[in-house]
């Protein structure tokens, strides 16, 4: 088990950085969630604990001990690749037992080790065979145990699962997560699928252009992005964003705090429009509003709309979120919040 | 009803009777022709005195000593051939394996002597070679090393040969290496960093197995070029001096005129020979090679 420290950790590529003076402090034991849309630098951030590509100035720190100058065989880092990454010309048992060979453990353990990991993960009938003959899920199993085999105080795993079809994506989650809970190392995951991090994270790290946006618990980041970036990158749809109209603040809500209705509410923001798109998921419906101030996604749990139609769209004041000029969120306890609120009431039915 | 069935039967014969005229009359009739050459005793200028002798051809050859002679010249020409050319291409292989435009223009270089004809090339080297005026006995004086006789000693004819034979021949090979080494994905040396593998080991446990494909189409390619070797023996030495660089092709080549069924017969144990030989790669190296 190990915390990860990122000092002031800069790092370029042909002269040009890609993050830069980056501090970042991983937490022992958790299941950390590194996300972003890609080149971000969330992938760069992994392999540099890896040691597989270093950083260009700062420290990386494992467990309190800078790392820079040790290999990545001696980091006690293990990783999963996006391809896996598998030997094609050793068989399973070979490439599960090949860091363990490499570490000098003697072959009684070894055997041990590989048929009792192999065991956790099913692929004990297969450990003879060539990895080619495998499926795509076999093929991530045999990355995992490669990495689990080794015992490592780091799990580092660079988008594993987007390889998969979605079926066996929502499985393999459910078993990283046991997996987790199981080992109770820590765990760095990249990923740019956001509801991979959601569900999985206990904390996320939202990236972007090398900078980190929000560091939070999943339900955190959900409930009070910290800038406009986070709440639109953060949930399905995003969090819809609108202009206020007054020193260049913007408001915002999630599509599911609002509701739809034919009829004006008496919740604070009130909007008329005119549903422009229906998409039927079954257990909720997502219109599409169109208003004078723009266009809106809603999600309903019910299916009482159709195209066309004139609705009412209803936010009470509680799921409301403002954002200052420069992005960033106006948290409630800030004095302005206030005048917010009542600017946005005085534009009811907009 | 009848006729279509039956136009269904014969169109795919039809379809590759083409290509099968071409494969009979180029490849199966030449074969076929030389096995028959082989059982005459065959006159070229009166074909009417020609006789069918069975075998004796092959027991003539087999109780030849020239025969001996130019099929150890050969055996030794192919494996100093083979071992020099893999060992050297790999090794440079390797060192070029990294894009570079230093390393791209090396390659370019190496392959060069693959360009050209191997009879200019022969000739060049012939002239190097000379023994007192040549380039390389210069260079070994002025490094004050003991010249060579090169060509001209039956010790060294061989060697010699062997050497320009490698020089022209590892370009090309260098070329299949180096696309081979670079079609290895980096993440798989990455694992095996992760996996703490010294670079030794990488290299025999990740490197050759997966480049193996390529190593063996080279090796089998390789061996039966060079168990035909004829243009560098031809120009170089004539199979002289005292026939110490006499391989088998010239061998034959050099009975083409005198008797041409037993060169015929000799073709054919040429044939057998590679055939056995490949057989026994094949055999022996198939669980080594590691295709995806």
């Amino acid at each position: 088990m190990a915390s990860i420290e990122f000092v002031r950790v800069t790092k370029s590529f042909d002269k040009q950085e890609v993050i830069k003076d980056l501090d970042l402090k991983i937490e022992d034991g958790k299941f950390t969630v590194l996300v972003g849309p890609s080149g971000c630098g969330k992938t760069t951030l992994l392999r540099m604990i890896a040691g597989l590509d270093p950083q260009t100035s700062g420290s990386v720190l494992i467990n309190g001990k800078d790392v820079s100058r040790i290999a990545p065989g001696q980091r006690g880092v293990a990783m999963v690749f996006q391809n896996y990454a598998i030997y094609p010309t050793m068989s399973v048992r070979e490439n599960i037992e090949f860091g363990l060979k490499n570490n000098k453990v003697g072959k009684a353990e070894r055997t041990e080790l590989v048929e009792s990991i192999s065991r956790a993960v099913g692929l004990y009938d297969y450990l003879d065979r060539k990895p080619s003959t495998l499926s795509g899920g076999q093929r991530q199993r045999v990355a995992l145990a490669r990495a689990m085999v080794k015992k490592p105080s780091v799990f580092l795993m660079d988008e594993p699962l987007s390889n998969l079809d979605a079926k066996l994506r929502v499985q393999m989650r459910i078993e990283l997560i046991e997996l987790h809970k199981k080992l109770g190392t820590t765990f760095v995951y990249v990923t740019h699928d956001q509801v991979e991090a959601m569900s999985m994270a206990d904390t996320i790290v939202l990236m972007n252009k090398g900078v980190i946006q929000q560091e939070a618990p999943p339900d955190r980041m959900y409930r009070q992005p910290s800038n406009c970036f986070t709440a639109q990158f953060i949930g399905v749809p995003p969090m819809n964003i609108a202009e206020l109209g007054a020193n260049g603040v913007k408001y915002g809500f999630r599509p599911e705090s609002a509701n739809l209705s034919a009829e004006p509410g008496d919740e604070l923001f009130s909007l008329r429009g005119r549903i422009a798109t229906r998409e039927m998921l079954g257990s909720e419906t997502i219109y599409q509003v169109r208003s004078g101030s723009g266009a809106f996604m809603i999600k309903c749990r019910e299916d009482l709309f159709a195209v066309d139609q004139e609705a009412y769209v209803g936010v009470p004041a509680d799921k409301l979120n403002f954002f200052g000029p420069d992005e960033r969120r106006i948290e409630a306890r800030d004095s302005s919040y206030r005048d917010y609120l009542e600017a946005l009431r005085g534009q009811r039915h907009g | 009803m009848d006729k279509k069935r039956l136009g269904e039967l014969f169109r795919p014969y039809l379809m590759i009777a083409p290509a099968m005229a071409g494969i009979c009359l180029f490849v199966l009739y030449p074969i076929i022709f030389l096995g028959y050459l082989s059982l005459y005793d065959y006159n070229l200028m009166n074909k009417a005195k020609s006789k069918f002798i069975g075998f004796e051809n092959f027991a003539e050859i087999f109780s030849r000593g020239d025969f001996y002679k130019s099929l150890s010249n050969t055996v030794i020409y192919t494996a100093g051939v083979v071992v020099l050319t893999l060992l050297l291409s790999l090794v440079i292989a390797v060192w070029l394996s990294k894009k570079s435009k230093f390393n791209v223009f090396v390659q370019a270089g190496i392959f060069t002597p693959h360009v050209v004809s191997i009879v200019s090339i022969a000739l060049v080297w012939l002239w190097m070679m000379e023994p007192n005026l040549g380039f390389l006995n210069y260079v070994l004086k002025a490094l004050g090393l003991p010249p060579s006789q090169w060509l001209q000693s039956s010790e060294s004819a061989l060697m010699s040969v062997i050497l320009v034979s490698v020089w022209q021949g590892i370009g090309y090979y260098v070329l299949i290496i180096v696309a081979a080494l670079q079609s290895i994905s980096p993440s798989i040396y990455e694992a095996a960093a992760l996996d703490n593998a010294s670079k030794l080991k990488v290299f025999w446990k990740i490197t050759l197995p997966m480049i193996s494909p390529q190593l063996f189409f080279i090796l089998v390619i390789m061996t039966i070029g060079s168990f035909k070797v004829f243009d560098t023996v031809k120009v170089m030495t004539g199979g002289g001096p005292n026939n110490a660089t006499n391989t088998l092709v010239y061998y034959i080549f050099e009975n083409r005129t005198t008797n041409i069924g037993y060169a015929s017969a000799t073709g054919v144990v040429l044939m057998m020979i590679i055939a056995l030989l490949t057989f026994v790669y094949f055999r022996l190296l198939s669980r080594r090679v590691h295709y995806q």
